[in-house]
């Protein structure tokens, strides 16, 4: 393992982070804080409560998967699409590094960048709403792999884009509507019976609910089901990613 | 001396079907700077490329150190330090940063010591918390170079280090070259300045439509395909060239005030003593002789003109 090569990269990238970390911070932030009026207190206003919980509280997991997807799909597109359109990928494909070692150093930055936001965002909740976490471990747990797993999507997303505006479109079009699809703002069974069954095909759907749980101890699907598809999802990424290195797919000439 | 560099049966052929490369074999030396000339869309940058491993290689082997570059890669590439031929950089990075970057990629640990004696030989310490795009062409080129030399490569490439810079920086560029020698760094060079292979290389190969069409020692090179021009100039215009001389292969200048004659310095009897000789019995009277030798450029040209033909 090249671990100095794996430090480097996930430094440089956090670097970059850092630079830009207003900008980063304040848009999520300000956005939550808009979902907490609009959904919070006006809509939750009438809705009360979902399986008992507030609706307030119980639209807290979901706001998070929201801006925590996002982020981990766009930052880890943009951390290696960046060197893509510039030219400076030639350092990382002429590097002594294993594809291991790159997933490693630019998801891992991704991935801590989103998890930070995520946390912040949870730190914004507790202004708006009260919240007890019932499970924090498996709470923590899950967002680290929400993380990890989106960034190497994101990876892949950023190898695969030819321009800016494909590297902003896709995660947009892809992600925002399965998040709002896979019960971020409802509980999946106020569904009528047909869509319940739509929205089992969702991947999301999986996450949210197992996050929720560790929450609130309630969910959609058992909570074994959540891990299940979140373990099959990173190892497709896995397997994508490496299978993109192997054959050099959009990489190398 | 043993190969530092071994490139075998090396060929390339792009998704399109372009064949860029047509079975390579070079060896390059320790210690040697070798200039890889050739003209543009040659296969230079494709033939680096594929030996850093940032394209991969239809089939044939590169060795670096001894080390197999597909399968023992990360020896392999440790070694090597690259400069690519686009000025391709992280302009909101410093400078120092995207040294150290580099050194970590390759596996080194940090050593900002290193850094900065290497900053300082690229006269790059002052800037070194300059952000690169506040940085001038040349400037950044060197950053290529530091960046390309951090990890303490035992093997340079450097793709047109000096192309469309300006002379004075291309003087720099070679005495950094010429110390990266002196330290025993191995250095392979692309360039289609017949100018920079002439003051720099050890050895000259040329490459054209992805074929070498020869490696050899720079001076054995200009001995064995230098030509030598003699112009012997006259004292009055002649009107046409005496037959004595016209059988030498002698032929009159445009000014008719001159005679040229082309001759190989490698073969035993040049016949410079019989011209002058038969110049005298024709009557002519010379004011002034002078002796030319052909450049690298004329041997490259007239090489690239016949692979073409
Ligand atoms: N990615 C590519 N796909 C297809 N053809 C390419 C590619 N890169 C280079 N070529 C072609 O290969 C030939 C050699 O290119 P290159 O190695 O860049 O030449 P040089 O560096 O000697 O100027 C050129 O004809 C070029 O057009
Ligand atoms: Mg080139």
């Amino acid at each position: 393992m090249n671990f100095q090569a794996i430090r480097a990269i996930y430094i440089f990238e956090m670097n970059r982070t850092f630079r830009t970390i207003w900008q980063s911070i304040v848009s999520p932030v300000v956005s939550t804080s808009l979902y907490f009026v609009v959904f919070g207190a006006a809509i939750g206003s009438r809705i009360q409560e979902v399986e008992g919980v507030s609706y307030g509280a119980f639209i807290v997991p979901g706001l998070m998967m929201l801006t925590v997807l996002m982020q981990s799909v766009s930052n880890a597109g943009f951390g290696i699409f960046f060197p893509k359109f510039t030219g400076t990928i030639y350092e990382i494909l002429s590097a002594p590094i294993s594809v291991l070692e790159i997933i490693i150093g630019y998801v891992g930055a991704a991935a801590t960048k989103a998890l930070m936001i995520g946390l912040i965002i949870l730190g914004t909740a507790t202004f708006f709403v009260d919240l007890e976490i019932q499970h924090p471990f498996w709470m923590i747990g899950f967002l680290v792999i929400t993380c990890f797993s989106f960034a190497m999507l994101g990876f892949i997303l950023g190898i695969w884009a030819n321009n800016f505006e494909q590297l902003q479109l896709v995660p947009m079009l892809l992600i925002t509507p399965l998040v709002f699809l896979g019960g971020s703002f409802y509980s999946v069974s106020m569904l009528p019976e047909a869509w319940q069954k739509v929205a089992m095909f969702n991947p999301v759907l999986y996450l949210i609910s197992g996050f929720r749980w560790a929450f609130f101890g309630m969910a959609d699907v058992p909570v074994g089901w959540s891990l299940a598809a979140i373990g099959v999802f990173c190892a497709i990424c896995v397997v994508a990613i490496w299978t993109i290195f192997r054959t050099g797919w959009r990489l190398r000439a | 001396m043993a190969s530092m560099v071994s490139v075998q049966g090396l060929s390339k052929i792009y998704d399109d079907g372009f064949k860029a490369l047509d079975s390579v074999d070079l060896e390059i030396e320790e210690g040697e700077v070798l200039a890889l000339l050739g003209p543009n869309g040659a296969g230079k940058t494709t033939l680096i490329s594929a030996i850093c491993g940032i394209a991969t290689a239809t089939s044939g082997t590169v060795t670096v150190g001894g080390h197999d570059n597909v399968r023992d890669f990360r020896a392999a590439r440790s070694m090597i330090g690259l400069v690519p031929q686009e000025l391709t950089i992280e302009n909101f990075e410093t400078v120092f940063n995207t040294v150290r970057f580099t050194r970590g990629l390759f596996g080194k640990p940090r050593d900002d010591a290193y850094l900065e004696k290497l900053l300082r030989q690229l006269t790059l310490w002052d800037k070194k918390d300059n952000r690169l795009l506040t940085l001038s062409g040349g400037m950044k080129r060197r950053v290529m170079i530091a960046k390309a030399l951090s990890h303490e490569p035992r093997v340079l490439f450097l793709d047109e280090p000096t192309a469309g810079v300006d002379v004075e920086l291309r003087k720099e560029m070679w005495d950094v070259m010429r110390d990266l020698k002196g330290s025993g760094v191995t250095i392979i060079l692309t360039t289609h300045y017949i100018e920079e292979a002439e003051a720099m290389a050890d050895r000259v190969a040329v490459i054209n439509k992805g074929e070498i069409l020869l490696v050899q020692d720079k001076a054995e090179l200009m001995k064995q395909m230098g030509k030598k021009t003699l112009t012997v100039d006259l004292d009055a215009p002649v009107d046409s060239l005496p037959d004595s001389l016209a059988q030498r292969g002698v032929e009159l200048g445009a000014d008719r005030k001159s005679l040229i004659y082309t001759y190989d310095t490698a073969a035993r009897k040049t016949g410079i003593t019989d011209l002058l000789a038969d110049i005298r019995k024709a009557g002519l009277h010379l004011t002034d002789v002078h002796t030319k030798q052909s450049s690298l450029e004329d041997i490259f040209v007239g090489l690239v003109t016949e692979d073409a033909a």
